[in-house]
């Protein structure tokens, strides 16, 4: 049929009107998941835009459509600012009706969250932020954390540290609730492995760029170790310039919290050898590899790492619940929402099998990898050498020791 | 061992010369900064996002032509410099006659668009470049190991910074941009093109930005915020050693990259502050900077 402009102009314009007349139809519940993350800053790619695609492939692997659920991603960028967090999170629940805050890295922040969503009974589930806090003093009911923590992260990497003898450290800390948690975590560890803490610098964070300064004193300290407590940008400068200073002649540097796309950053020439931990790989297995040749199309210029699986994971489980309990049920109380998420097994592509201990800490494996060189790396991307494993129940820290309030003794 | 303030004398030497090379970029880019105001009257809020332009297009030269650190040392700043004839022949050239305000708001949102495409095409995490073979490596001072390519960053440093100064203190050139400055419709009447005299101006300042961008390339990640995160503190540079004064953004650039590394061995947490502790005082006691000219 030939259809000229203006009778497509004509039925344009009647297809219009036709919502308008169409009878009023009962509202199905419609589950909301706010990703909130920095979107623009330091952290960018750590989550950012990639967290909000493997977020989505939760709800397309989940099969949302098929089984009859009706559930809407929105995401924003919180800039690192607790307070603009904050405004953004209240905003979500009280107008836009979001059931759960999903991602948010950046400690300072997420900490700031953790009252809010408690208050509105919502669910928070944290993928993005290290502080191991958040399952300790500062725990909630309403909040799981998913992916990694400070403790998880200085048992591993310090711990593989101290074994191979590097027992005095030396600390370059960003100055901020996550810097002087790592920091502290890891001052306990190697502690009571036998070692001693030299000294510590605590740089302004966000904002430092030169950390020469402090790369000097380190090294006049004399330890063995330098432990780096910052992340994303500060960590890629951090260990180019102690390349640069020749810091790696005379000590080891224990590069924290980093990941794939910091090495990235920094390239294999100046990151081969360094040992890092996460929980996620995209080449561990068959699962994970499936798994990001289904979200890479989406995200071409950054692979997945442990933060970004750590959001399709914790979606993917979060929808399991509300299936099972039903999404009308699922929107009404958080509490509930996270109960019976902590009363099922999980299980996805990324993590293999967990489960979610009473506190909120999601028990889920730690690896140990070792950067390869460049001879060694056969493809893009191609960065680790597994080096060990933690099962997730040694992996992170007792819950008796971590305080928790909200758990009756 | 001498010890100066309950600091071993050695390392507070080290500090005192890793001052002075993070000096020179502030010194660098508030030169840039102080040229643009003196003789445009604009405060260039996108000289930040220019440093950053400057050190990409050495990354794009490199993985995209083979062009190594050397030519990109000059075909970067080259090629900034054209794009910021661009942008003050189409945009930046509309507002001489507007309050300062429009400008400073104008180059704050180039900036800002630049960054955002930036950050867009490459991530946020940065691009790895790497030191130069020649400069790469680092040389026992005795009280400090020191890697050559710092000590590069502090000769090439002073020298363009002193050869910029010589040209708008002492040629004939420098003359009549001054002039220019001082009144233009007079120095038209000379016959000088005054607006092309504008239009090279603003290319050479930021051509200075690009020139600092390609030397903190293989020391900083390169990436989208490595402007922003500089570009507070050299404002703070420009304001305390005068605005549009040249040689007073110099020397306070040097000065305060000490100010900042000393700061960084007494009290860590403050070296992001000090600078402007310094600004208010200075401003306090000499509002026109410390090298600016009485009105």
């Amino acid at each position: 049929m030939l259809l000229s402009r203006r009778s497509a102009l004509t039925s344009a314009a009647v297809a219009a009107t036709l919502p308008l007349v169409r009878p009023a139809r009962a509202q199905k519940p419609k589950l909301k998941i706010g990703v909130l993350n920095d979107q623009s800053g330091p952290y960018a790619n750590t989550g950012g835009a990639t967290s909000v695609v493997c977020t989505k492939q939760a709800l397309e692997d989940f099969g949302v459509a098929t089984k009859g659920m009706d559930v809407e991603v929105i995401s924003a960028d919180h800039q690192n600012k607790p307070d603009l967090a904050v405004s953004i999170a209240r905003q979500w629940f009280d107008r836009d009706g979001v059931d759960m805050l999903l991602d948010v890295p950046t400690s300072s922040v997420a900490l700031a969250l953790q009252s809010v969503v408690r208050e509105k009974n919502k669910v928070f589930l944290n993928s993005g932020a290290a502080s191991s806090a958040l399952t300790g003093e500062q725990c909630s009911p309403n909040f799981v954390h998913w992916t990694y923590d400070t403790f998880m992260l200085a048992k591993s990497t310090g711990g593989a540290m101290v074994k191979a003898g590097g027992d005095s450290w030396y600390f370059l800390t960003a100055d901020y609730a996550f810097g002087k948690q790592l920091q502290g975590d890891t001052s306990a560890l190697v502690k009571a492995a036998g070692g001693k803490v030299l000294g510590a610098a605590q740089y302004p964070f966000p904002g430092t760029t030169d950390f020469s300064s402090f790369l000097v004193q380190a090294q006049a300290s004399g330890a063995k170790v330098l432990g780096l407590a910052n992340a994303g940008g500060d960590t890629v400068n951090s260990i180019k310039q102690a390349n640069e200073f020749g810091l790696n002649n005379s000590m080891k540097v224990a590069a924290l919290l980093m990941f794939i796309s910091d090495v990235h950053a920094l390239g294999l020439d100046v990151a081969h050898g360094l040992n890092l931990t996460e929980s996620f790989y995209w080449d561990m297995n068959e699962k994970t590899r499936a798994f990001t040749k289904r979200v890479l199309p989406k995200t071409p210029t950054n692979y997945p790492n442990m933060d970004h699986a750590g959001c399709y994971s914790a979606t993917l489980h979060y929808l399991k619940a509300c299936a099972d309990m039903g999404i009308a049920e699922a929107k009404k109380d958080g509490v509930a929402t996270v109960n019976r998420m902590k009363a099922m097994p999980v299980e996805d592509d990324c993590f293999g099998k967990s489960k979610i201990r009473e506190d909120g800490r999601n028990l889920v494996t730690s690896y140990l990898f070792e950067v390869k060189k460049p001879s060694e790396s056969k493809g893009p991307w191609d960065y680790y050498k597994l080096v060990a494993t933690t099962p997730g129940d040694e992996a992170f820290r007792p819950m008796a020791d971590g305080h928790c309030g909200f758990i009756k003794a | 061992m001498i010890m100066i303030f309950g600091i071993p004398g050695p390392l507070l030497f080290g500090q005192l010369l890793l001052g002075l090379i993070n000096g020179a970029f502030y010194a660098m880019l508030s030169l840039g900064l102080a040229v643009i105001f003196g003789m445009l009257n604009i405060i260039n809020f996108a000289h930040g996002a220019l440093f950053m332009m400057g050190a990409f297009v050495s990354w794009i030269l490199l993985n995209y032509l083979g062009i190594g650190y050397f030519p990109a040392l000059i075909l970067s700043p080259l090629l900034v410099g054209i794009f910021g004839i661009i942008l003050e022949k189409t945009i930046i050239s509309r507002l001489y006659k507007l309050d300062h305000l429009y400008g400073l708001l104008l180059t704050f949102g180039l900036s800002l668009v630049i960054e955002g495409l930036f950050r867009n095409a490459y991530g946020s995490s940065g691009m790895p470049y790497r030191i130069p073979e020649m400069l790469s490596g680092a040389t026992n001072l005795g009280f400090m190991y020191m890697p050559n390519y710092r000590g590069w960053v502090v000769a090439a440093a002073l020298v363009v910074c002193i050869s910029t100064w010589l040209i708008i203190e002492k040629t004939s050139l420098g003359a009549t941009l001054r002039a220019a400055t001082e009144n233009a419709p007079m120095v038209q009447a000379f016959g000088v093109n005054v607006p092309r005299l504008i239009t090279l101006t603003y290319a050479g300042g930021v051509a200075l930005a690009a020139f600092a961008g390609v030397l903190a390339a293989p020391i900083y990640s390169v990436n989208p915020n490595m402007g922003s995160n500089f570009i507070n503190t050299v404002f703070a540079v420009v304001v305390i050693g005068g605005m549009g004064s040249i040689m007073g953004s110099i020397l306070t650039g040097f000065g305060l990259g000490v100010v900042e590394g000393l700061t960084k061995v007494f009290y860590p947490q403050a070296s992001a502050t000090v600078v402007f502790v310094v600004m208010v005082i200075v401003l306090l006691v000499r509002p026109r900077g410390l090298f600016g000219k009485a009105a």
